[in-house]
């Protein structure tokens, strides 16, 4: 085996992917053969570094030094100075990796600045596609630990409930609660599921996740399964998603080469099974009962609860369903302790949180970190303000079934808690932002539009009330609102937030109601008519 | 697979990867500039990288840098300790490189008939 004496990391994803990453790749390797350096400078694809729109990124290792916007045509120039007489590459958009790691102070504004990675911590440094490097840099150690120091299931459940971790997927329900009650359901038949068809609009948290570190939604997987008394499991992912699904399958092919996953895991007497189902994109299997129905080859009706997921889910057995983000939390609290994970983040929602941030700003990406963070911080800090030197107008958090906050708001703290006592929702951590420009009734228009467009049709408040809104949200946008629209519109609202049957029709309130509150002024009438700012 | 199987490969790679790492013992940098390219330094670098590939040495970092100017010098190579001061050596051909491997990078003793400058 060679040493080699440079590393060069090129993540990729769906962005860098269509920038040409692979034609860079390719390059690379051609002149690194021209050259006579392949024996000295490894080439290796890793997950994605959560920047959107910043090109092909390429790092060189040890010199920590990421390049940005990379075309094959500047490969030449990188070899020849960088990587032969280690001279950054001036004309290059570049920026020290220290600066985009963990625990290391950088930039103070954009995506390089500090952030607090816990379940993306291996994103981009690690080959995804090998795990060697997985296991060299920490992962499975959770597993390993349980099984050495010979934890009970109960144990574990205990771990995680005074971890404080709650469900990232949106709903913020205790994970340690979902896994007690699935864990004391009656029945010998149990699964986990994993809710990877991430569909909210503007949210691609979970897909970093997949796309950077899939062993470390294994190992979360195999130690719920552990604890919740199940030996099988199946990731739910979204069949868009197709390098999450190829490098997911990679790895629990290589988990179960490696004994990790299976029968009889680490000689531990264990075994567990994981299988990846893929979804057809409809937005509302992302809601666990309708993604129930779907996994078992149904229609994506969501049921009737209660009965809950925990003693009546696929296949009527009891089941836990958690999210990519909330699993991706569970190898470091058991690795480190639930006191270590309670330090983070705030008292009721300890943690991490990842952010997806879009819209009008300068560093439109993804971010990971603490709960509890400010909403200001978030966008002026991490997302470099907004774009073209324009002003600030309204951010909606959370994905479509989403709160649109004015600038009164930007100082609230990003957390469950926080969230709820100004009436919005933390939801999947998308942060839409827009800019003076924008029009709030546009917005609103185009959300009825998607929940019209993805309303399952089963039950009449949501069927019904999606069109109306949709219907009322169009003439106010043409001009053409008539008098009592607004009040029209939350009271539809209303009705389908009491009654329908799953989160898809109950949550239209939350756009509809924080967009006339907060932007009255678009919505007022003048003489019989809505009028738009 | 059994634990101690596990822990075995996790040291490995764990070596394989120091190069990713913020911080290691020993770094060696060699002058990669122009003269320093005409002087033979990629032959230093080659011979660098193949005796510590022999010797199995992972917590070393060989890199490149630019020109010192001190081009009667070149091959010019740096060597860092944490904790100690910079050792620059001149006039490193491949053979001096070997012998700096085994004497400075192993054994702690630094060739001082080589030394150009001693940096605090």
């Amino acid at each position: 085996m060679s040493v080699f004496r440079t590393h060069v990391l090129l993540p990729v994803d769906e962005g860098t992917a269509q920038a040409g990453v692979f034609e860079v790749k390719r390059r690379l390797e051609k002149e690194l053969q021209a050259r006579k350096l392949q024996g000295e400078v490894k080439v290796l694809e890793s997950g994605s570094v959560g920047i959107v729109g910043r090109g092909v990124i390429l790092a060189v290792y040890p010199d920590r030094m990421v390049y940005f916007n990379i075309h094959e045509d500047d490969i030449p120039r990188i070899i020849d100075e960088h990587l032969l007489k280690g001279r950054v590459v001036a004309g290059l958009e570049h920026a020290p990796v220290a600066a985009m790691a963990a625990g290391t102070a950088g930039a103070r504004v954009g995506l390089t600045r500090e952030q607090r990675r816990i379940v993306l911590d291996k994103a981009w440094t690690v080959d995804p596609e090998n795990i060697n490097e997985v296991l060299a840099t920490g992962g499975y150690k959770a597993l390993e630990r349980i099984f050495t120091e010979k934890s009970s299931p109960e144990a574990v459940i205990e771990e995680i409930k005074k971890s404080g971790l709650r469900g990232r997927g949106g709903a913020g329900f205790p994970t340690g609660m979902k896994w007690e009650f699935t864990r004391k359901a009656a029945g010998e038949d149990k699964y986990v599921i994993c809710n990877a068809d991430e569909g909210e609009p503007g949210t691609f948290k979970d897909r970093l996740i997949l796309e950077g570190d899939p062993h470390k939604l294994i190992e979360a997987m195999t130690i719920a399964g552990y604890a919740i008394g199940a030996s099988r499991g199946f990731v739910y992912i979204r069949g868009e998603y197709q390098l999450s699904i190829e490098r997911l399958g990679k790895a629990i092919a290589q988990a179960n080469e490696y004994g990790l996953l299976g029968k009889n895991i680490l000689e531990s007497g264990f075994s567990f099974e994981l299988e990846i189902k893929k979804g057809a994109g409809a937005y509302v299997c992302g809601e666990e009962t309708a993604l129930i129905e779907s996994l078992e080859g149904k229609r994506g009706n969501p049921r009737v609860k209660p009965p809950y997921p925990v003693t009546h889910g696929l296949w009527q057995k009891p089941t836990a369903v958690n999210n990519v983000e909330t699993l991706a939390n569970v190898p470091a609290i058991i690795a480190n302790g639930a006191e270590w994970f309670r330090r983070i983040g705030t008292d009721k929602c300890p943690g991490t949180k990842v952010f997806t941030i879009l819209g009008h700003v300068e560093y439109p990406g993804l971010v990971e970190t603490d709960m509890g963070t400010p909403l200001r911080e978030i966008i002026f800090g991490y997302g470099g303000g907004i774009r073209g030197g324009k002003k600030f107008k309204a951010a909606l958090l959370g994905g479509a079934a989403g709160v649109f906050l004015s600038e009164k708001l930007l100082d609230v703290r990003m957390d469950f808690e926080s969230l709820k006592e100004n009436k919005a929702v933390l939801g999947s951590g998308a942060v839409l932002v827009m800019d003076e420009g924008t029009s709030i009734a546009d917005m609103l228009f185009s959300i009825a539009k998607f929940f019209a467009h993805e309303s399952c049709g089963q039950c009449a408040p949501c069927r019904i009330g999606t069109r109306q809104i949709l219907n009322i949200a169009y003439r106010i946008r043409q001009g053409n609102g008539r008098a009592g629209d607004a009040e029209t519109m939350l009271r539809l609202a209303e009705t389908m937030f009491k009654s329908s049957l799953c989160p898809l029709g109950q949550s239209l309130i939350m756009p509809v109601r924080s967009a006339l509150e907060n932007f009255k002024e678009e919505f007022a009438l003048a003489g019989g008519q809505a009028v738009k700012s | 697979m059994k634990l101690e199987d596990l822990k075995k490969i996790r040291e490995k790679t764990e070596k394989d990867m120091l190069l990713r790492a913020a911080k290691t013992r020993l770094r060696v940098v060699v002058g990669m500039g122009t003269s320093g390219i005409a002087a033979g330094a990629r032959e230093t670098l080659k011979a660098f990288l193949d005796e510590i590939e022999k010797r199995d040495l992972r917590d070393v970092i060989v890199t490149q840098a630019g020109e010192r100017g001190l081009s009667s010098h070149e091959p010019i190579v740096t060597v860092s300790e944490e904790g100690k001061p910079s050792v620059v050596y001149g006039n490193v051909t491949g053979e001096l490189a070997r012998k700096i491997v085994a004497e400075h990078l192993v054994n702690g003793n630094p060739v001082s008939a080589s030394i150009i400058e001693v940096k605090e």
